[in-house]
């Protein structure tokens, strides 16, 4: 496969595609995980939902 | 199963914690297709290679415009309805919207280099996505600054609506002024002018990033629906806390 005298120019869009939505995956994946480690610090700590349910239970 | 129960945060989680998975590995296997379509695709007699490039540039394109259209009508959800979802989906909608209008421009400069023989061109459609990735970025902003959430919600969501009046402006930019940006060539009434060789991997990529979209959209609002019971918890604890220090102490005084 061959893109000739832009290749750079070809190739730089698909690498930076791919880096903004390797970023965006990360970015959402460790804040899933802070929130969950931050929801089971309080309840750790005593404090809990006014409905008694856990809120680190959402499968 | 009601479409009124998915108002229900936990409900939401619970259904689209089942729901993820199949859209990551769909998003997952389209996008690879999509890629493979691209990377086969011939050249163009006119670009070269370098129409490989519209297969990412114009499907961020598009959702650039879809994500803040998605976002308004999460806005209105806030100010007509109040939906308890609505500010968490315009909310989560945002710095996506943002990473797809930022890839729109860096990949439109890289394509228009080659093309058009420069990177930047003050026109009417370069212009006016740079004010839509602005516009995400002060929407960002906006909820940030805000600590109360209610009072964020219903700033950010007229913020929004008023941002909405430069979607028609994108659209019909190449339309009402001259620009070094090309017509549209896809959605355009008479049919589509781009040959089907390159019509098929360009649809393929949009219905991938769609699919990328939608699946990280539900993830973000997973997490601020995570975010606001943090919040809830860290106010009850705080409260409980004022409670025990009691009345008489200094601290609860007014001064």
């Amino acid at each position: 496969m061959s893109f000739g005298p832009y290749a750079s120019f070809i190739v730089t869009s698909y690498l930076a595609a791919a880096l903004v939505v390797v970023l965006l995956i990360a970015w959402i994946a460790l804040d899933y995980r802070s929130q969950k480690r931050r929801l089971r610090e309080l309840e750790d700590s005593g404090v809990s939902r006014r409905s008694g349910r856990s809120a680190t239970d959402i499968k | 199963m009601k479409l009124s129960d998915l108002a229900n945060p936990t409900r939401f989680l619970s259904l689209t914690g089942r729901l993820l998975p199949y859209l990551a590995a769909a998003t997952a296997i389209v996008l690879l297709i999509g890629l493979y379509l691209s990377a086969t695709a011939p050249d163009d007699y006119q670009q070269g290679a370098t129409v490989k490039i519209m297969f990412i540039h114009v499907p961020n394109a598009w959702l650039s415009m879809f994500v803040w259209a998605v976002m308004s009508a999460a806005a209105l959800g806030t100010l007509v309805w109040r939906h308890p979802l609505a500010d968490v989906a315009a909310k989560a909608a945002a710095p996506i919207g943002a990473s797809f209008t930022f890839l729109a421009l860096v990949t439109g400069s890289l394509w228009g280099r080659p093309m058009w023989g420069t990177y930047w061109e003050w026109d009417a459609r370069l212009t006016s996505v740079l004010i839509l990735f602005l516009m995400y970025l002060g929407l960002m902003a906006l909820w940030r600054a805000v600590e109360d959430p209610s009072r964020a919600a219903r700033a950010a969501a007229v913020l929004t609506l008023v941002g909405a009046l430069n979607l028609p402006i994108i659209k019909f930019s190449v339309d009402w002024w001259n620009t070094l940006h090309q017509p549209a060539s896809v959605f355009r009434m008479g049919g589509s002018t781009l040959d089907r060789a390159f019509l098929i991997p360009l649809l393929v990529m949009a219905v991938g990033f769609t699919l990328l979209f939608v699946t990280l959209h539900l993830a973000a609002m997973r997490n601020e629906i995570l975010r606001r019971r943090v919040r809830a918890l860290q106010m009850m604890q705080a409260r409980a806390s004022a409670s025990e220090l009691g009345p008489a102490s200094p601290a609860s005084q007014p001064a």
